[in-house]
């Protein structure tokens, strides 16, 4: 009984030495620069194909659902873009970028990482005198907060620009009333308060992930378990993330 | 040389490794062996620092591993070449570049001196044209001797071989325990051989030392196996040699009235 009601603090507490052992040691980051080049590729560069749908269609289905609701000749059609946009920049952008690379990047890292762990692959680092938490975590875990936020400007783009087309060539609204009515309402806090969420949910799902894969154990059953794990605990501690940054910035 | 004193190691209630104490002499082939799950690996991992004792000691030369700082550790580790059991070779990289790995991190070598270095040992262990290949279009003998090309590439005074013939046929058994042969008398390195095989032992190694009930039960030459009076030792290796097909050691073979 007393087992199960510590194993969280005993979880909590191992993540939180994994993760101060991987940034005590960032002055090696130089000695693995080409493993932290490859990871951001890995991570930002590879992942903007489905994250540019993803985002393309959130932004088109939004400005038409948007449309829908607002079907009245005394709410002006610029007001589309007005409500599209902030919601791009504020929920959409981060969140949806946030599941996909939760399931995407998330997975990968974790089953990597578990893969190595019970070939004794990590084993095989650390007995060659490598630093394996500086080697295979700090990369990952970097990777994935600078590239985070670029994935997140990316999306936003990209979906504005799918809500912006649709808008135009479904007859909802033009261009034109779409960028006005963002600007009417636009926020220099919103993109800000965008990018704080990127940072946040690029560190979630790499450290989990990273956290999952390093401790793996029993396997091709364990690096499953792993995976799974990884992805789902990446999307709670995303919509638990979100919501905390919400009620402490908005 | 290594030392190990009083060695005491559990995982959960299992009790692995009792009060195991030995020396590993500077320039000998000492070989581990026991049961499947008799803690061999275990032991092993501890001479290199990879697992912690309970209690006990491990030193390398001179230096107790549980005293010394993880940068240091690290430095002793630079002393090794593990071969471990499946390989565990880098899978996203090519078998030049896991052989090149080490070279890259540890030595001061220029490109061209670590691909000259790559190839020696790649040709070392037989297998000079696999550099380009990747670890999966390898059978399993020809990782495990990529493997070993990785162990050697910096030289080290050390080499711990874990289970080194296992799941090959008896000819690529033969020619990994040549090689571990070799390179014992050519690189002059202190090697450890984890192993149930008893052939491997009988013509790679000096020593022996049995591992039985999570203690090291017996200790002695390869020599001295066969004249042990021990009967535990004596069943598991004559369990060894019916398993490998010599007709002598089987029971019903021994036991047929005259």
């Amino acid at each position: 009984m007393l087992d199960r009601l510590l194993s969280p603090v005993q979880t909590l507490g191992k993540f939180a030495l994994l993760l101060a052992r991987a940034f005590s040691s960032i002055d090696e980051i130089g000695t693995y620069w080409k493993n932290f080049i490859d990871q951001m590729v890995r991570i930002g560069i590879d992942s903007i194909p489905i994250v540019a749908l993803s985002s393309a269609f959130s932004g088109a289905v939004l400005t038409v659902q948007t449309a829908y609701q607002l079907e009245t000749s005394f709410i002006p059609n610029s007001i589309i873009g007005s409500i599209v946009v902030p919601s791009m920049m504020l929920e959409l952008a981060a969140v949806i970028t946030g599941f996909i690379l939760a399931g995407r990047v998330g997975a990968r890292i974790a089953a990597e990482l578990g893969t190595m762990r019970v070939s004794e692959q990590i084993d095989a680092l650390e007995a060659m005198g490598l630093n394996s938490i500086s080697y295979l975590i700090l990369p990952r875990v970097l990777a994935g907060v600078i590239m985070f936020p670029v994935l997140y400007v990316a999306a936003c783009l990209i979906g504005i620009s799918g809500g912006v087309a649709i808008g135009h060539f479904g007859g909802f609204l033009s261009a034109q009333e779409f960028l006005d009515g963002a600007r009417q309402f636009f926020k220099p806090f919103d993109p800000f308060f965008g990018l704080i969420k990127s940072v946040t949910f690029g560190f979630i799902i790499t450290a989990v992930a990273c956290y999952k894969g390093y401790f793996t154990t029993g396997g091709a059953e364990g690096v499953g378990d792993a995976t799974t794990e990884a992805a789902v605990q990446s999307c709670v501690f995303i919509l638990i993330a979100d919501l905390i940054l919400a009620m402490l910035l908005l | 040389m290594i030392q190990v004193d009083g060695l005491y190691k559990s995982f959960g209630d299992l009790d692995v490794l009792r009060d195991v104490s030995f020396e590993i002499r500077d320039g000998e082939t000492l070989a581990i062996i026991g049961r499947s799950g008799s803690g061999k690996s275990v032991l092993m991992k501890h001479l290199i620092g990879l697992l912690q004792p309970d209690r006990g000691r491990v030193s390398v030369d001179g230096v107790d591993l549980g005293t010394v700082s993880y940068e240091e550790l690290r430095q002793i580790r630079t002393r090794f070449g593990v071969l471990f059991q499946g390989g565990a070779l880098f899978d996203s990289m090519t078998s030049a570049e896991n052989v090149a790995f080490p070279l890259t991190y540890f030595a001061d070598m220029t490109g061209e001196e670590v691909q000259n270095r790559v190839d020696e040992c790649l040709h070392l262990v037989n297998l000079a044209d696999v550099g380009p290949k990747k670890p999966s279009e390898l059978s399993g003998g020809m990782r495990k001797r990529v493997a070993l090309a990785r162990a050697i590439a910096l030289e080290p005074r050390y080499i711990l071989y874990d289970e080194p013939t296992s799941g090959l046929d008896p000819e690529t058994s033969n020619t990994i325990d040549e090689l571990i042969r070799t390179l014992a008398q050519e690189m002059n390195v202190t090697s450890v051989v984890v192993t149930h095989d008893m052939h491997s032992v009988l013509t790679i190694a000096d020593r022996a030392a049995f591992l039985h009930d999570s203690r090291l039960h017996w200790m002695g030459t390869v020599e001295e196996i066969h004249q042990s009076p021990d009967p535990v030792l004596d069943a598991f290796v004559k369990a060894n040699e019916y398993h490998v097909g010599n007709p002598s050691a089987i029971p019903s073979a021994r036991s047929t009235p005259e």
